[in-house]
């Protein structure tokens, strides 16, 4: 029953709308003057927030998958990762236009000099090079085994992800938030060392 | 025969740079309207912030505190001054969580009667006061002050109080002290955010004997016309215009008279990113972000440029000379 539910067409088009209600509602916040005080400062971070949960619901696709033996969850994870990618796409667009006002100069200038923006930078870098690849031509053009190899950088975005946010909040003493994504990012990591390592001793034996 | 000369050891200054008489004996008006503006745009805000006055639900209308206008030097800005709902809803006070607007939704449990202020350490006579003697001590003044925070916003403040330095003659410290330190209220029966751990509470803060005493250095009971609102630092706070906002204790319990300088709390929690001077200084980055420009609150729509963040917050003509000769890199 679910899994006919997920087969059908409509089930991607629901999780692209819903997955869009933060940026809807964010727009529609900045036009009604909900975001309190500092506008700018709210966008930065909520934008911020939202690249960090894509990035654990794209994860989380594939212990999902194995786990429940619902191999149609797959359809799911091209969409949820580009939905990262665009959350991504606006917290940096956040960041360069309220935060740098465009100044190309200043920006380039900020992420040689700051550990903690180079690595956001980096992470977002990271994600734009799968992004491009994610289509089937590319998939065709690369090879699968090329593909994959690419593709596992999604778990460097994840720890650059966690440390940009660890050392975001440093000055401040305050990492309650920063364990969470740590130990759900961990978690989601961990069992897939936990899952290669146990087919491989399966197929070994 | 007395024959003037330009080389007579005056400088003589061009006909056209002299004040016609006419503005000159209309300076006091002038003045009056500029800071009656800069009044009337505080109270335009007035109009609409009940609502806001102390969170938890409940509209608390605070006590009126009156004060006059303030004669120390650089202490009436005349940029408009920030919305009172935006100064009381987006703070950092930590005690009541980390978010900004945790404090006008959690400080409502602060308990600010009865409070009393000890003077302890290097003084004549260290001892306990209370608040309403201690308000006695000086003149109220309204002072507007620029406000910035080392997160890299600021915004404009009518504060309510008198100079540090008259509760500091009053008090008579020893020759020994040379710094005071700031010890601020931490119960963690009304203060949610002591749980939190972020710092070694309670949060501790302190200033040299000269900034101390320096006029603009405020002890600030009231702000935009009333007492303080608790998420402000109620009932009694300190406000020092040229340092970033975390320098500003908020509700006070304890005032220590010091030999040594003392070791104030976010430099412990982080000491690369904070030091004890903590002086407005935008050549002076933070590790993380630059102190170059500011996001003025309530100014501008979101696309609009930041403003150039002032050396000492724009009091160096008041305060640059405290500092003459320090490495303010190194002491920053």
């Amino acid at each position: 029953m679910l899994r006919e539910v997920l087969r059908k067409p409509v089930a991607k088009l629901a999780l692209v709308l819903v997955s869009l209600m933060p940026f809807a509602w964010l727009c529609s916040a900045i036009f009604l003057d909900h975001l309190g005080p500092n506008p700018a400062e709210y966008l930065i971070r909520s934008t911020g927030d939202w690249t960090l949960r894509f990035l654990c619901i794209t994860l989380l696709v594939t212990p999902l998958r194995v786990t429940f033996n619902i191999p149609e969850f797959l359809r799911f994870r091209r969409s949820l990762g580009l939905l990262t990618f665009f959350y991504v796409l606006l917290h940096a667009l956040c960041y360069g236009l309220f935060d740098m006002g465009l100044e190309w100069d200043d920006i380039a200038l900020d992420i040689v000099k700051r550990p903690f923006i180079a690595v956001g930078f980096a992470a977002a870098v990271m994600l734009s090079l799968l992004a491009v690849t994610s289509s089937n031509a590319a998939i065709k053009k690369m090879g699968v085994v090329r593909w994959r190899l690419l593709h596992r950088l999604v778990y460097a975005i994840a720890v650059l992800a966690i440390l940009h946010f660890f050392w975001m909040r440093a000055g401040k003493n305050n990492f309650t938030e920063v364990f969470a994504y740590a130990a759900i990012l961990g978690v989601l990591l961990g069992w897939r060392v936990w899952h290669a390592t146990t087919r491989r001793r399966q197929s070994g034996t | 025969m007395l024959i003037r000369t330009q080389q007579d050891g005056f400088i003589h200054p061009l006909s056209s740079e002299i004040t016609s008489s006419e503005v000159y004996a209309n300076r006091r008006k002038l003045l009056r309207q500029w800071s009656a503006g800069a009044a009337a745009i505080g109270m335009g805000s007035w109009a609409q912030r009940e609502a806001f006055a102390q969170g938890g639900g409940a509209a608390v209308k605070l006590a009126a505190l009156p004060a006059s206008q303030s004669a120390v030097q650089g202490a009436m800005t005349v940029e408009k001054v920030t919305a009172y709902k935006d100064a009381t809803t987006y703070n950092n006070f930590y005690e009541f969580g980390t978010d900004k607007s945790d404090p006008a939704r959690n400080a409502h449990t602060l308990k600010t009667a009865p409070w009393t202020i000890e003077v302890e350490g290097l003084v004549k006579k260290p001892t306990r006061f209370n608040l309403e003697d201690v308000m006695k001590w000086g003149a109220m003044q309204e002072r507007i002050y620029r406000m910035r925070c080392v997160e890299g916003w600021s915004m404009v403040v009518p504060w309510i109080g008198y100079s540090l330095s008259d509760l500091i003659k009053r008090v008579e410290p020893l020759p020994s002290a040379k710094f005071v330190e700031f010890v601020t209220q931490a119960d963690s029966q009304t203060m949610p955010g002591l749980r939190g751990g972020y710092i070694d509470w309670p949060y501790l803060e302190g200033l040299r004997m000269d900034e101390a005493m320096h006029p603009l250095s405020l002890l600030t009971f009231g702000m935009y016309g009333e007492v303080l609102p608790k998420q402000n630092g109620a009932p009694v706070r300190l406000v020092v215009p040229w340092k970033y906002g975390f320098k500003s204790g908020k509700s006070i319990v304890k005032i220590r008279f010091v030999e040594k300088q003392p070791l104030v709390s976010w430099a412990k929690a982080a000491p690369q990113e904070y030091g004890f001077y903590s002086n407005v200084n935008p050549t002076v980055d933070h590790p993380r972000w630059s102190q170059a420009n500011e996001r003025r609150i309530g100014e501008g729509g979101l696309l609009d440029k930041k403003r150039k963040t002032l050396m000492f917050n724009g009091y160096e003509a008041q305060v640059a000379s405290l500092y003459a000769g320090m490495d303010l890199v190194k002491n920053f």
